[in-house]
């Protein structure tokens, strides 16, 4: 029986078993930022320690990044302390940090696959779940602890246990105007919040395999929504063709052999998959959240769930949902009114996402009623989507158009929501308090249907809103 | 009575399934550069108003003051891997973590940190549950090797991930020092793998 990827990019980074029965695994790429990764600093300082392989960790600032004024010391003294420290500590180990108007700034799974840091068959963590992510390209990519992410600047490893592996396959073909995002909803709809705890998700089937690596980062992006410890999609001609180039990737014969190296890595035909889920991508809709988990999804068309129809806790806590979203039991989510629009974030901040949206609003204008921000997830995405034009063409539709951060995902930084409005966000969680007010409601959707919700102040189809075409 | 196998002391339960890291502690108090003022924060936003008024709470209730055990539903820690949640926890006053399931990076965080997570099927944490909101000054006496608990006179089981309770049991639950032991191999890895690092 063959391997599957999980079980080859594993055994390549094996260091040794540990008295717990745990495993030592090498970390190729650790990238850092400012949130989660001070601390570990100054616990390596606690013990005497040095930072094992410098050249093999990188850092970027993101979430307390303000997307107005950069300019420093921030407005927010503890965001200016919280980046002074991370200055101070990348200095002193040696550590290249992509620091604000450097060109390479950005989100920090944005940033890694644009520069090619991210590569297929290698071992990626940062102390953040997102880091699922990068599993787009093939590789094993988790999010950890400032605990962990001490080991790892400490010796460059893990303690591990290892995972099952589940094949997860988007057969045949998605409808018009139905996207990654959609597909990713659909998938933790399907399975739960905690159907992916124990695994690592393998995405494959016609729908993963038509998609381009922006799309697929998005459907990785979310696993850990979906509970899954990481996910990952089999390297191809397209994760090559999107890394032949980038400024971290070698080129000439050393791209070639890497080439070839990295196609190694792909699951074999014949590997062992722990589970195997089949979800028909042909009946995918546009998805978008009803409650307070990225599970509590419906179709655009669908009606809001009854609670009566569940037991015991689960009705309790889909009334509690229903409460704090007030919303209403049987009624349908299109209509549903917004307050804010935010396009932005690790899961939906990248070029593809604003030129998918920039093409649809030419000459449309958002609600009055709305607060609308696209906020790239990259120096590098704003400066590729200026030099297209693409802000010029939200502007002229009434979004603000600000600078490369984190921004209203997550509300560490000047963008929240104000008490109970509601935004329509192409982020990734639609947890209470979110967005930055204890009362504030996130309805999670892709990129397109936010700006359908935009253009007429509610929830919408944006197939009705737009002219849509195809995809793929 | 907390030695490497024990663990004791007075609980609480916070009903709830997928209590994710947001809710535990809300983003805006993890602007900080330590870990050291956490502990107040800890469910901020389900205890407080946004005048800070309590809401009356369960974790404020004057009979479960002190409890360092907490109870809850499913998926409990899930969502972001912020180590902030387990450090809340812990710096409020738990020491244990019951529930019927745990997101992993949670469960990970908490087991470095020292903080056993035990796992309990739904019946019997139900019951559990109940009774603890019955006794609440009743002390609980968790075995971590026979992987059971007495509570007010009634005997519970639970399970723990193998390596975690390995972990407990022989008080080697932070990994450091075992992994930079392995110095060498690790060079030897380094060496071996076919990439090396991206700075050049």
């Amino acid at each position: 029986m063959g391997k599957n990827l999980y079980q080859k990019v594993w055994d390549d980074h094996l260091v040794g078993p540990l008295e717990n029965g745990q495993f030592q695994i090498f970390m190729g790429l650790h990238l850092i930022h400012e949130v989660t990764s001070p601390q570990a600093f100054g616990m390596l300082k606690d013990r005497d320690l040095k930072v094992a392989y410098p050249g093999r960790t990188f850092a970027t600032v993101d979430h307390i990044i303000p997307t107005v004024d950069q300019s420093r010391p921030f407005s927010d003294p503890m965001a200016e302390r919280m980046m002074a420290v991370l200055s101070d500590a990348t200095d002193e180990h040696g550590i290249e940090f992509f620091q604000p108007n450097s060109g390479s700034q950005g989100i920090v799974h944005v940033v890694g696959p644009e520069l090619g840091l991210t590569q297929p068959g290698i071992t990626i963590c940062c102390g953040d779940s997102h880091t699922s992510t990068h599993g787009a390209f093939g590789c094993i990519a988790l999010g950890i602890g400032t605990s962990q992410v001490r080991d790892v600047l400490a010796s460059q490893t893990l303690a591990m246990d290892p995972l099952k592996v589940r094949r997860i396959e988007v057969t045949g073909k998605l409808s018009r105007g139905v996207t990654a995002k959609d597909v990713t909803l659909h998938i933790i709809r399907m399975l739960g919040v905690n159907g992916g705890v124990g695994y690592a998700y393998e995405y494959a089937g016609a729908v993963i395999d038509a998609m381009t690596m922006e799309e697929r980062m998005t459907v990785c992006n979310m696993s850990i929504e979906g509970g899954a410890r990481c996910g990952y999609i089999n390297p191809d001609e397209t994760t090559f063709a999107y890394l032949e180039g980038r400024e971290r990737v070698p080129s000439g014969a050393g791209f070639d052999a890497a080439k070839s190296r990295w196609a190694g890595y792909a699951s074999d035909p014949d590997a062992h998959y722990d589970d195997v889920v089949v979800i028909d991508g042909g009946g995918i809709e546009p998805t978008v959240t009803w409650g307070v988990t990225p599970a509590q999804a419906l179709g655009i068309g669908e009606r809001i769930p009854d609670p009566t129809a569940a037991e015991g806790l689960d009705q309790e806590l889909m009334s509690d949902a229903l409460r704090y979203m007030q919303l209403e039991a049987d009624a349908p989510i299109a209509g549903t009114e917004i307050d804010v629009a935010f396009i932005g974030s690790c899961t939906n901040g990248r070029l593809s996402d604003f030129q998918a949206v920039a093409e649809a609003i030419v000459g449309r204008k958002v609600a009055a009623s709305v607060r609308a921000i696209a906020v790239p997830g990259s120096e590098k995405v704003d400066q590729a989507a200026r030099a297209l034009g693409l802000h010029d063409i939200f502007t002229a539709a009434g979004f603000e158009w600000r600078k490369p951060g984190c921004s209203m995902c997550l509300a560490m930084n000047p963008d929240k929501l104000v008490g109970d409005e509601v935004c329509a966000s192409s982020s990734n969680r639609n947890f209470m308090g979110r967005q930055g007010s204890s009362t504030g409601r996130t309805i999670l959707m892709s990129p397109i249907m936010v700006a359908a919700a935009a253009i007429q102040g509610a929830v919408a189809d944006a197939r009705d809103v737009f002219e849509l075409e195809q995809t793929s | 009575m907390n030695d490497l196998v024990k663990r004791s002391g007075r609980g609480v339960y916070v009903q709830g399934n997928d209590i994710d890291t947001d809710r535990i502690i809300p983003a805006r108090f993890l602007k900080c550069v330590t870990f050291d003022e956490l502990g107040p924060a800890l469910f901020y936003d389900e205890r407080f108003d946004t005048q800070d008024v309590s809401k009356g709470h369960i974790l404020d209730a004057p009979v479960h003051r002190g409890a360092s055990i907490m109870i809850s539903d499913t998926n409990f820690g899930c969502g972001s891997s912020r180590e902030h949640a387990p450090q809340a926890l812990q710096k409020f006053g738990f020491e244990v973590i019951i529930a019927e399931s745990f997101a992993e990076i949670f469960h990970g965080n908490c087991t470095t940190l020292g903080m056993p997570c035990l796992v309990m099927e739904k019946t019997q944490r139900k019951a559990l549950a109940a009774l603890v909101g019955l006794h609440p000054d009743a002390e609980f006496l968790i075995d971590l090797q026979a992987q059971n608990l007495t509570f007010a006179n009634e005997q519970f089981s639970f399970t723990m991930k193998d390596s975690a309770r390995e972990a407990f049991l022989s008080g080697r639950f932070d990994p450091l020092d075992e992994l930079l032991v392995a110095k060498d191999a690790i060079q030897a890895v380094a060496v071996r793998l076919s990439y090396s690092d991206h700075s050049g």
